[in-house]
């Protein structure tokens, strides 16, 4: 059928089974705009900023493991979305963001709102499109999809000048795609996998180290099977959080700079790094040097680049990590459970001489508390997002996550601002869940905006505001190295934040004291709108455990015990 | 730090707009380093050959390698160990240096005199990267004017 690049995009979406758009229109993208504006088939947010409808995108994909799609005109409305994209590169979140460009007469002029677009996105997507002709358009788009969604996933941005979208030509999207020179690897070798169980089940302290990757290629469900049947004890990355549930005995925690003292100590101790869709970080590792020293490694990633990047892999599987451990659950009868009891126990006693806490305080809210809270109080029955800082690492040490999907977070790149957007996204892809995000009253001003999105769009996000009237990370830091020089991060003066949220038609709460929290969830939970519930917390408390920045795993700075 | 060494990459691309620009981002973008890049199509192909020059550790060769093949347009990469290696050099001489000498060390650096004007001769050589530059140290002592390097371009054996 003859039709016009505009009309293109909304099929392409159709035929790609999308139902939710985020964006924000401009000059470059109208032609777009105007074809969403006669369909029906889906449904378009309008954020209040492009990099929220980017995190929008991101929280939908996290939640629903579906492709997250934006768009945003040219010039500044694409910049403002790069910092969505780089986030999205660092977590392998699968996006196809469609930004609308000057028209091909124009480009290269300085005109008008004009960015050399790909250029800027090259580095920070997983690949980029100029699209120069519309009859290039229904193959860019299948290719969009299929790049952003296989192999280790990630966001593939789509430039389109605006003659390109007013362009008539030929839209066939039951074409063939024909990419010879990108074969993700699926399926991991079978004779390394069998070294790997033969490795496995000749160790004596061996560790699953499980990784983001596992949510991305939905292998939770097998990684548990597997942890199970092996008996062997696991950590999780930040960007693991729920592969295994809270209550899960073989569950060691989260590792790394803010890990639990058992995950780090069982790292140290290892025989045997089995590493299941994890790179090796280095907010995961401290000091490369000391790092899991006398283990050997199995290192299963679907990105060839991750193995051997950081850490020699003696058995390098690339491979998808579900396919892969499917195969590792047929070979696991070798493995033997009872070997590892005593492995085990030696984990149990670590966990026992520092399990993760914190010192309860009777005059303030310890912000760890508000963590524990909500868990109690609705556990399951909430997604949880997290902006980035302090509140992010307490929500990742202290939430009792049940299944995977259900932390939606900013790893890689750390994008203050990420949460709240995020959540919406969260809330539109799982309506029958609580959205709630945690946050500082440093990152939720990074993207407050959104409360005319969540109020317009009746999306629901419970913002708890750990609020301790500091840039808390980076003062933690500042106490800890820069000898209590607070150079910066002293943010007394505030909005009230109250008054911010009903300001846009949300609801707001002040929360001193435990009841009031409790009473103010409830009646946010209840009323079911856009909340701010703004949580004074103690102000100095920092994050422990702790490994200093490039130090190692084992020599961690820990809570201090209380005076009796 | 790990010893770094001089190698010699080979990139098959598709060719299309902007894959150039996609190469050399990538090695900035991780710190890599660039000696010489050369590049044109492959004759009755959509393909094009990028030959690159670069130094580093294993692991950093490792790296770059990983790395270009994880380009949508990236067909292979080929990391050469045993390869025929030229490089193609053009210097300009004032026409009052000693023409004799210079034609005949052109000559042998698999060389000759390609163009002569009223004030300056212009000669060629094509040889290996190194045997290039013993050549233009060579021919120091002739005052050359201008010199131009292609970069390398290498075949496995």
């Amino acid at each position: 059928m003859q039709i016009n690049g505009a009309q293109m995009v909304i099929e392409a979406l159709i035929a790609e089974g999308v139902d939710t758009v985020f964006g924000y229109p401009g000059g470059a993208i109208m032609n777009v705009y105007d074809e969403i504006y006669k369909q029906n088939n889906f449904k378009h947010i309008l954020t209040r900023h492009e990099q929220a409808a980017v995190h929008a995108a991101e929280g939908y994909s996290k939640a629903s493991g579906k492709v997250g799609v934006a768009m945003i005109t040219s010039g500044p409305g694409f910049t403002n979305a790069v910092t969505g994209l780089a986030d999205a590169y660092m977590d392998s979140i699968p996006l196809v963001v469609i930004s609308g460009q000057v028209p091909m007469s124009l480009i290269g002029t300085d005109a008008f709102q004009e960015i050399d677009a790909v250029g800027i996105s090259r580095s920070c997507t997983k690949h980029n499109y100029l699209v120069t002709n519309a009859a290039d358009l229904p193959r860019v788009l299948k290719e969009a999809f299929y790049i952003a969604s296989s192999g280790r996933p990630g966001p593939v941005h789509v430039d389109i000048p605006k003659d390109v979208t007013a362009q008539i030509a030929e839209f066939d999207y039951s074409i063939e795609l024909d990419l010879e020179t990108y074969k993700p690897h699926i399926k991991g070798n079978p004779r390394q996998i069998k070294k790997a169980m033969e490795a496995i089940a000749k160790s004596r302290r061996p560790l699953f180290y499980l990784g983001g990757g596992i949510i991305n290629s939905n292998a939770a469900d097998e990684v548990r099977e597997l942890v199970h049947k092996t008996g062997i004890p696991a950590v999780e990355t930040f960007m693991a959080r729920g592969t295994l549930s809270h209550d899960d005995d073989l569950l060691i925690s989260m590792l790394g700079m803010h890990g639990s003292y058992a995950a780090n100590m069982a790292m140290s101790e290892t025989d045997l790094v089995i590493a299941l869709g994890a790179r090796f970080d280095d907010r995961v590792t401290g000091k490369l040097s000391e790092f899991a020293k006398n283990a050997g490694v199995i290192h299963v990633d679907i990105d060839p680049a991750s193995i051997s990047k950081l850490i020699n892999a003696d058995y390098p599987i690339v491979g998808d990590v579900k396919n892969v451990v499917k195969e590792m659950l047929e070979l696991s009868s070798q493995v033997k459970p009872e070997k590892y009891a005593s492995w085990r126990d030696t984990i149990s006693k670590f966990d026992e001489l520092h399990p993760l806490a914190y010192h309860e305080d009777t005059d303030r809210i310890k912000p760890q508390w508000v963590i524990e809270r909500v868990g109690q109080l609705l556990g399951d029955d909430a997604n949880i997002s997290t902006d980035v800082g302090q509140h992010q690492m307490w929500t990742a040490q202290f939430y009792p996550f049940s299944r995977p999907r259900q932390f939606i977070s900013s790893g890689g790149l750390g994008t203050m601002g990420f949460g709240f957007p995020a959540a919406m996204g969260v809330k539109s892809a799982c309506p029958e869940k609580i959205s709630v995000n945690f946050t500082g009253d440093g990152s939720i001003l990074m993207n407050c905006q959104e409360l005319m999105t969540a109020v317009e769009q009746k999306l629901p996000v419970i913002n708890i505001i750990l609020n301790n009237n500091f840039l808390g990370m980076v003062r933690q830091w500042q106490t800890l190295f820069y000898d209590k020089r607070h150079s910066e991060t002293d943010l007394s003066v505030q909005p009230d934040f109250v008054k911010l949220s009903e300001a846009f038609g949300g609801i707001g709460y002040r929360v001193n004291t435990k009841e009031e929290f409790d009473a103010a969830l409830k009646d946010a939970v209840e009323k079911n709108i856009v909340a701010f519930i703004d949580v004074v917390v103690e102000r100095m408390e920092n994050v422990m455990p702790m490994v200093p920045s490039g130090g190692s795993l084992f020599n961690m700075m820990l809570l201090e015990k209380k005076e009796k | 730090m790990e010893a770094s060494e001089r190698r010699v990459i080979s990139v098959i691309v598709v060719n299309e707009a902007s894959v150039l620009s996609r190469i050399t981002d990538l090695f900035s973008g991780r710190g890599y380093n660039i000696t010489s890049l050369t590049v044109a199509p492959i004759p009755d192909s959509k393909y094009s050959r990028l030959t690159i020059v670069t130094s580093g550790s294993i692991r950093v060769i490792e790296q770059i390698t990983k790395q270009l093949h994880k380009l949508i347009p990236v067909l292979r990469v080929y990391e050469h160990a045993d390869l025929v290696e030229k490089e193609m050099a053009l210097v300009k001489f004032p026409i009052t240096e000693n023409i004799t000498d210079i034609s005949t060390l052109c000559e042998a650096y698999n060389g000759k005199i390609v163009n002569v004007g009223d004030n300056v001769i212009i000669v060629m050589v094509a040889d290996e990267p190194k045997r290039v530059e013993n050549f233009l140290q060579v021919i120091k002592r002739y005052n050359p004017k201008e010199i131009v390097r292609s970069g390398a371009v290498a075949l496995e054996r």
